[in-house]
């Protein structure tokens, strides 16, 4: 009846999600009384060891080369057999595109209640409810979990990496690999970005930077920063930057540790994407702006003049530091 | 070819996120319904686009909902479905409302079921994958480009750090986000039309339920803004650095 924790890899490397993944169910398991394993499906590039010091005491490796795309048919078989296998009674996902297409389908194959999007620790004093997000961040709902096996997918961010001494046994696990039904014809991927979705800092700039011309505000800042950048909709709608930064209802709902939101009114729609994040920090030139209701810190001020100043002293800060 | 398209009723976007019954049910008074937005802008638009293309194919509509869906469904109807189903149940499990679907799906033999990427207000974006589950098909999530090809949908989807497209044939599930296609408005003929076009009400199959919400609760509020000066930005990166140790 152990804890099994899904870890996710981008290019053969454990992503940041994945650590916090790990962190989360090795409490889990020790609230459970029993030990925390791992999953890895797919050739990693990455040093497996290094989840022992998240808590995790066996992983298990699937690497076998009829595995060939991301297809969460074939993979939720993969993962499905190795529950069975291994007897996991709870298993985590980090909550992102790949667990959100492999843990509904591994909730019917076993029968078992899926909580998406959590964020916190499930409560046990009574049955199995686990807090999760709703209404796109603007509530949370308990949920109990009905089944013998269960499942949770862990909001990105929402929960703090918990680094010891352990270590962890690796042992390699055969799987039955099924023929995938999906032909993988383009993959198109953006070099040199950070990816929003697990993105510590996020900048983000809406239709006051008045036109593409002026995202340099936004990149300097980001760059300076280390950070990933981020639109309003309209920014995206008028096609001053690509879709896949467009943050809020409709779009990306992220919570990085701090959201800067430059020449963003706040509409309801768009603090649905950014209100879970840890710190905002708001910049507008108009003081009854309602995304001032919602920040940490703001600036009643032109972006113009502003932003660059704010870009200065973050260089001359990480200069010192 | 069919299509059938998942449609949800949620709360407006812009309505008051609020809790009654001791806090164990959404307070649903003066609240606005719409169709999920992913169902309609995207799913249901991208659909019809392809049935402007080839009018041969029929577009069918589902809802598990109680009475109350019926407003959402003609207006999907106005938009361009062809007919619908509503499974008469008001249950919030998603499991139970995926076994709902796909039996229905199953009956009906379809090419394609479209569902939104995520419902706005319980955000499980799990019944796509477990439609798929049940019926053993194919499941491409996060899809922002669709066109069929013969037998074969050529699918774009969204994977972490950029986009992959896949081909894939027939019959598979979808579940559609930004990028597929442009919200529209219904028009007059739409609407006028929908009335007459067939809505078919069915009793839910047996099913368990695998999750039930206990209770909700709002975030706490914010303390309130401090706010910087604009002539002193570098007040702002100390704070940040060392009041909220964000950077
Ligand atoms: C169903 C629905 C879903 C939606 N989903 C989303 C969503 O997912 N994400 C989203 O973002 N929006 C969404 N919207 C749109 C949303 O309602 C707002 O229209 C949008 O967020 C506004 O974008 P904005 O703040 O960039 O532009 P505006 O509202 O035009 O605000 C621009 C702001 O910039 C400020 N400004 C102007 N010049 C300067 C300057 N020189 N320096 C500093 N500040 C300046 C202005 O004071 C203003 O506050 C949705 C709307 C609907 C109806
Ligand atoms: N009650 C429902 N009736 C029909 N379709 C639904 C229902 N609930 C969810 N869906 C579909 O499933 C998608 C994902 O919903 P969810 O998994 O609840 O986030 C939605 O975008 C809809 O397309």
């Amino acid at each position: 009846m152990s804890v099994l924790i899904f870890i996710d890899q981008a290019e053969g490397i454990i992503k940041k999600s994945s650590f916090e993944a790990a962190s989360y169910g090795a409490q889990i398991a020790i609230s459970m009384g029993t030990s925390a394993e791992a999953i890895v499906v797919g050739k990693t590039q990455d040093d497996l060891n290094k989840l022992g010091s998240y808590g995790i005491t066996k992983v298990h490796y699937i690497e076998d080369t009829n595995i060939k795309n991301y297809d969460a048919q074939v993979y939720t078989k993969i993962i499905g057999d190795a529950i069975e296998a291994i007897g996991a009674t709870v298993i985590i996902f980090s909550n992102n595109t790949s667990a959100k297409a492999i843990a509904p389908r591994l909730s019917v194959r076993l029968k078992a209640g899926l909580v998406s999007g959590a964020i916190a620790l499930p409560d046990m004093s009574n049955g199995f409810v686990v807090k999760k997000s709703v209404f796109s961040g603007k509530a949370f709902a308990q949920v109990s979990i009905l089944t013998a096996k269960k499942i949770i997918s862990l909001n990105p961010n929402s929960f703090n990496i918990i680094k010891g001494d352990g270590t962890a046994e690796i042992v390699a696990m055969a799987a039955n690999v099924p023929s995938s039904k999906i032909e993988v014809t383009a993959i198109n991927k953006i070099t040199g970005e950070i990816p929003l979705g697990e993105a510590d800092i996020v900048v983000s700039g809406g239709r006051g930077l008045k036109g593409p011309e002026n995202w340099n505000l936004v990149t300097d800042l980001a760059t300076a920063l280390g950070a990933a950048t981020a639109c309003s909709r309209p920014v995206a709608d008028i096609h001053w930057r690509p879709h896949h930064e467009h943050v809020g209802q409709t779009g990306l709902a992220i919570a990085p540790n701090l959201y800067i939101a430059i020449g963003i009114s706040g509409a309801i729609q768009h603090l649905a994407g950014v209100n879970r994040s840890k710190t905002i920090v708001v910049i507008n030139k108009d003081p009854e702006a309602p995304f001032f209701k919602a920040a940490d810190y703001g600036i009643v001020g032109d972006a113009f003049e502003v932003v660059p100043k704010i870009t200065a002293a973050v260089k001359k800060l990480k200069d010192i530091s | 070819m069919k299509i059938l398209i998942c449609i949800s009723k949620t709360p407006d976007t812009t309505a008051k996120i609020a809790f009654a019954e001791n806090n164990t049910k959404f307070a649903t008074d003066g609240v606005q319904w719409i169709i999920n937005p992913y169902d309609e802008w995207y799913a249901l638009v991208r659909a019809i686009e392809l049935k402007e293309k080839d009018p041969s194919i029929e577009l069918h509509l589902i809802n598990v909902g109680s009475a109350d869906s019926e407003p959402i469904i003609r207006k999907a109807l106005a938009l361009g479905g062809d007919e619908a189903i509503r499974i008469n149940s008001d249950s919030a499990d998603s499991f139970f409302v995926a076994a709902q679907i796909a039996h229905a799906a199953k009956e009906g033999a379809y090419d394609l079921i479209l569902t939104g990427k995520e419902t706005i207000d319980y955000n499980g974006s799990s019944i796509g994958g477990m439609i798929a589950e049940i019926l053993d098909l194919p499941f491409i999530s996060h899809a922002i480009k669709l066109d069929n090809e013969g037998s074969d949908s050529i699918v774009t989807r969204e994977i972490e750090g950029g986009e992959e497209t896949n081909k894939v044939s027939m019959p598979l599930i979808i579940s559609c986000q930004k990028g597929m296609a442009e919200q529209r408005i219904p028009n007059m003929k739409g609407i006028m039309g929908a009335r007459t076009k067939p809505l078919k009400v069915l009793e839910p199959i047996e099913c368990e339920t695998l999750t039930s919400i206990v209770s909700f609760d709002l975030p706490p509020a914010k303390s309130g803004v401090k706010l910087i000066s604009p002539d002193n930005p570098e007040e702002l990166v100390r704070l940040l650095h060392e009041e909220s140790k964000s950077i």
